[in-house]
């Protein structure tokens, strides 16, 4: 329990909190932050909840889920990490935790990117849950410029928008159907999905599509508030906060939630003669790779005695069990007696049993992505390290089909790695892995809980971590940021 | 150009010096044809339209109004790719004499032209120190960059950089549903295309708003354009979906792409005339039977008075009409994917999407062809022919031969760029600017309202 009591948050922002709990508005425009009187470790909690939401709907994105498949996993998501018997603290739980995470997003240009776009998402989905009369009292919030097409215009460009409306699939406009005229720099997403008729600079939006124009509002409200709260941050709250606030934040922007596996789980024990087989059916690539290159070699180099040494301890391989595994192979290049001397102690060193007690964790796919292997090294992740031909030769070794490699490399294109072994994690086991792939652990234990066919629900979802682990970093998020091109 | 490129580039200049691809020249031994620093030093004094790039790139800002905004032009990026593989980026200059001066003395074998930024890019360090990270794009035209090897899959008649009267309508075409829908559509009005002086065109929108955009809006505009599904270096497959085409697809296919691809493709590229090419199109038929079917067609030898290409494409035409087939899942749209997929422009997606793009500038010399950047009038571009376009050693006869004298229009009537400049002043240049200072105007009045009326309060 915390002691520090209660914490008011405020961003002192001088306007009128004229979205919190609004009764009209159920769906709050977090246009101020609160008044309201948060408890330190509810501060942390909350924030945590809406990271997990945030979390999925980024992965969900990154799979390319369906507008539908997005509309069934938010639903989900709000209901289980952002619902409260109370309706009142259901939505003081929103806002809060909305403002703490600005605090924490808005310190890096490529973090206030990453949550303006999740937040932006999760917004649309709730906007379009909102009945059409609630959807109408939100429009007249934003205040928002656009007339309706009166009837003559209609008549002039009946014929265009049918054909719209057929060419995405939808019915007909009938002759009461309100379109707005809107400049068409205002629902770029409609315009990139050729969703609406474009004249002379102006869309036709249909009435089911305005919350593109609400969406396109609340995103660049958001987007200058972040750089607002910002501000603010390195101005004052940082330093005013610094023992309180600021550690939180701090840390809640780079680490996060998952499971720990520094320690195997209790029933997971494996045993030397299990590895060979257990490395084929559930090491993920970059462990199996490394796998395999020792058995060829009986030789790694550092980054691949770590990376692999403490997924190993992770998978539940223990001390006296990883130093013969380890010596069997090494023996046969160096000797056993250089093993002894030489790279003994780093394993030991691995399970905290020499030099500090430092125990030390495997690694996330956010860890070993990150990591830059060199000449002669096999560590790393293949998604993100072999060259496309190798990691197809690599996948096909795997077990992969044609039909899932395809899929498996575009993603690798667009550099979403976790999201490619996902996808290879669910064409090699034939079934689905819905919370994506964070951590080379994770990935074993999903697998080998699906080749048990085990329930699901064992223990790693079980014990939400509320503990502020920094094992598994929420930010599997690749940024691509535009470089300086230059065409000829 | 990375370093790799520009190294290549230097080979291959130098290779095109020596050989005597061009056409043969009157007075070829006086100045030979191809590329070189000395050509383009004259090009740069004589021939190079410095004042009108000023005036573009001034958008209006020239310090006339009391509107407008005098660090306008020194925001601007130039980038200058010199003869030794030097490449200068974050070049911005103050004034005409500064920019042309600088252009006369670098002699750049390419310039490129980049965004506005925040502040003057030339002193974007001692902006960073200030600790406000201001330095940032905040102005670019939208800009589109089409280049005709991306079609080595649909043109059988030259591959990689090379260009003929053959492949080059596919540029055009390119140019018509572009142009047209970022007019009609987008509701743009200053438009300027160009030959990139290769293989390919380029396309500056400068409208306010065109340079306004942001790039999420860059981006939409892009995907507006896209046809081909999956991502760009993967299979470019046109998918076409949905019981009709949206208006802008609907209108390209039936104003420009259908009759084009009747016209000339067909003919022209003989797509249908061996089996290794007919396979390529049967491969486009989502439904097994039917591209069996045409396929015994096909094989079967027979003699045809008409053009074998045009017989074939008939046939096709009118299984996939017939009754016979109508049920079939994913053949209603097929022939326009087929269509589509030979004649759709093939756009640098990238290029668009971002404001940091640098693309060369008009009237730059090509360094392989010794080709100049000219203007391609879009309510013309059947006419543009790519290899007449003037030569850098063509320029420079024309105004050895014409003797010298001050005037510096004078000059370019002498030449065969006279045409390309007058197009660019007259069709793009005056209207635009023209523009520009009412748009001038227009803000600064309403500023001026503002301020009056909290003048007043
Ligand atoms: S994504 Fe993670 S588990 Fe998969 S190969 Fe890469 S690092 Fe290993
Ligand atoms: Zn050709």
């Amino acid at each position: 329990m915390q002691s520090l009591g209660t914490r008011r948050v405020n961003h002192q922002n001088d306007a009128v909190a004229v979205a919190v709990a609004g009764a009209a508005s159920p769906l709050p425009l977090y246009r101020s932050a609160p008044p309201l009187e948060v408890r330190l470790e509810d501060f942390e909690a909350f924030a945590v909840d809406r990271l997990r939401v945030l979390k999925a709907i980024s992965d969900g994105l990154s799979r390319g889920k369906k507008p539908e498949e997005m509309k069934n996993l938010v639903d989900e998501l709000l209901k289980t990490h952002m619902s409260h018997p109370k309706p009142p603290e259901a939505v003081n739980k929103d806002v809060i935790s909305h403002f703490v995470l600005r605090l924490v997003y808005c310190r890096t240009e490529d973090l206030r990117k990453w949550f303006l776009s999740m937040e932006t998402t999760l917004f649309r989905y709730r906007f379009k849950r909102e009945s059409e009369e609630a959807q109408r009292a939100l429009m007249a919030d934003f205040n928002l410029p656009y007339k309706a097409v009166n009837t003559a215009e209609f008549e002039s460009v009946k014929d265009k928008l049918g054909q719209v409306a057929r060419s995405i699939g939808q019915s007909l406009p009938t002759a009461d159907a309100i379109f707005y005229k809107v400049p068409f720099e205002d629902v770029p997403e409609l315009v990139a999905g050729r969703r609406v008729y474009i004249h002379r600079g102006n869309a036709y939006v249909a009435m089911n599509q305005v919350v593109s124009l609400v969406v396109t509002q609340f995103r660049s409200f958001l987007s200058k508030a972040l750089i607002l709260t910002n501000r603010k941050w390195t101005s004052s709250i940082k330093e005013q906060e610094k023992d309180r606030l600021t550690p939180i934040v701090e840390v809640l922007s780079t680490s996060y939630l998952g499971p720990d596996y520094s320690q195997p789980r209790e029933s997971a024990e494996i045993s030397l003669k299990d590895i060979d087989h257990l490395a084929k059916s559930s090491f993920p690539l970059c462990m199996r790779h490394l796998y395999d290159k020792l058995k060829e070699d009986h030789h790694l180099k550092h980054g691949g005695r770590m990376q692999l040494g403490l997924f190993l301890k992770g998978v539940g391989l223990k001390l006296d069990d990883a130093l013969a595994f380890w010596r069997a192979e090494f023996s046969q290049k160096v000797g056993a007696e250089r093993f002894e001397k030489e790279y003994a102690y780093n394993i030991r060193h691995n399970y905290g049993r020499e030099g500090k007690r430092t125990d030390y964790t495997p690694f996330s796919c956010q860890k070993v992505i990150s990591s830059t292997p060199g000449v002669g090294d096999h560590h790393g992740c293949p998604f993100r390290h072999f060259s496309e031909e190798n990691l197809r030769a690599a996948l096909g070794g795997m077990g992969v089909g044609n039909r899932g490699m395809d899929d498996i490399i575009d993603k690798v294109r667009n550099r979403h790695y976790q999201v490619a072994c996902t996808l290879t994690f669910e064409a090699v086991h034939g079934s689905s892995c819905d919370a994506g792939i964070n951590h080379p652990n994770q990935y074993f234990i999903d697998s080998q809980k699906i080749l048990q066919s085990k329930l699901i629900s064992s223990s790693y979802n079980a014990r939400p971590s509320r503990m502020l682990k920094t094992i598994i970093s929420l930010a599997n998020i690749s940024i691509c940021k535009p470089a300086h091109h230059v065409k000829q | 150009m990375n370093r790799e490129e520009a190294e290549n580039c230097r080979e291959d200049m130098e290779i095109d010096g020596n050989d005597s691809e061009m056409p043969a020249q009157r007075h070829a031994d006086i100045i030979p044809d191809g590329f070189n620093a000395n050509y383009l030093k004259a090009y740069y004094g004589k021939v190079f339209p410095h004042s009108d790039i000023f005036k573009w790139m001034c958008y209006g800002h020239d310090g006339k109004h009391p509107g407008c905004d005098p660090t306008y032009l020194s925001r601007r990026e130039f980038s200058f790719t010199l003869d030794n593989d030097i490449y200068l980026r974050f070049q911005s200059y103050t004034s005409a004499y500064e920019l042309e001066s600088s252009i006369k003395e670098k002699c750049p074998f390419k310039i490129d032209i980049g965004p506005v930024y925040s502040v003057n890019p030339a002193k974007r360090h001692a902006y960073a120190q200030t600790g406000d990270n201001v330095f940032t794009p905040v102005e670019r035209e939208l800009i589109f960059d089409i280049d005709i090897t991306d079609y080595d899959d649909v043109r059988f008649c030259c591959s990689g950089a090379d260009i003929c009267l053959d492949c080059w309508p596919l540029m055009t075409v390119a140019i018509k549903v572009i142009d047209t829908a970022l007019r009609d559509d987008f509701g743009f009005n200053h438009i300027l295309w160009v030959y990139s002086g290769r293989r390919g065109v380029h396309c500056w929108v400068c409208d306010g708003k065109a340079r306004r955009l942001s790039n999420e809006q860059r981006a939409a505009i892009t995907d507006y354009f896209r046809v081909y599904k999956g991502n760009e270096n993967s299979n470019k497959k046109v998918s076409l979906v949905g019981p009709v085409l949206h208006p802008f697809l609907a209108r390209s296919y039936t104003d420009v792409l259908k009759d084009f691809f009747e016209g000339k493709v067909l003919l022209n590229q003989n797509i249908l005339s061996t089996e290794e090419k007919y396979e390529k199109i049967l491969e486009m038929i989502p439904d097994e039977s039917v591209a069996a079917e045409l396929r015994g067609k096909w094989q079967e030898k027979r003699k045809a008075k008409d053009d074998i290409n045009v017989v074939r494409w008939e046939q096709l035409k009118s299984l996939l009409y017939s009754g016979k087939v109508k049920h079939i899942q994913g053949l209603r749209r097929c022939i326009e994917e087929i269509i589509f997929s030979f004649t759709y422009p093939r756009l640098d997606m990238e290029v668009s999407k971002h404001m940091n793009h640098l693309l060369k500038a008009p009237f730059c010399v090509h360094p392989k062809t010794g080709r100049v950047c000219v203007p391609i009038d879009p309510n013309n571009c059947e006419e543009f022919d790519p290899t007449a376009v003037p030569t850098l050693s063509q320029l420079l006869q024309e105004l050895n031969m014409s003797g010298s004298r001050a005037d510096m229009d004078d000059e370019l009537d002498r030449t065969s760029l006279g045409r390309a400049v007058r197009y660019f002043r007259s069709s793009f240049l005056q209207p635009l600017l023209k523009s520009c200072k009412e748009e001038i105007e227009s803000a600064y009045n309403s500023r001026l309202q503002q301020s009056k009326n909290s003048l007043s309060w």
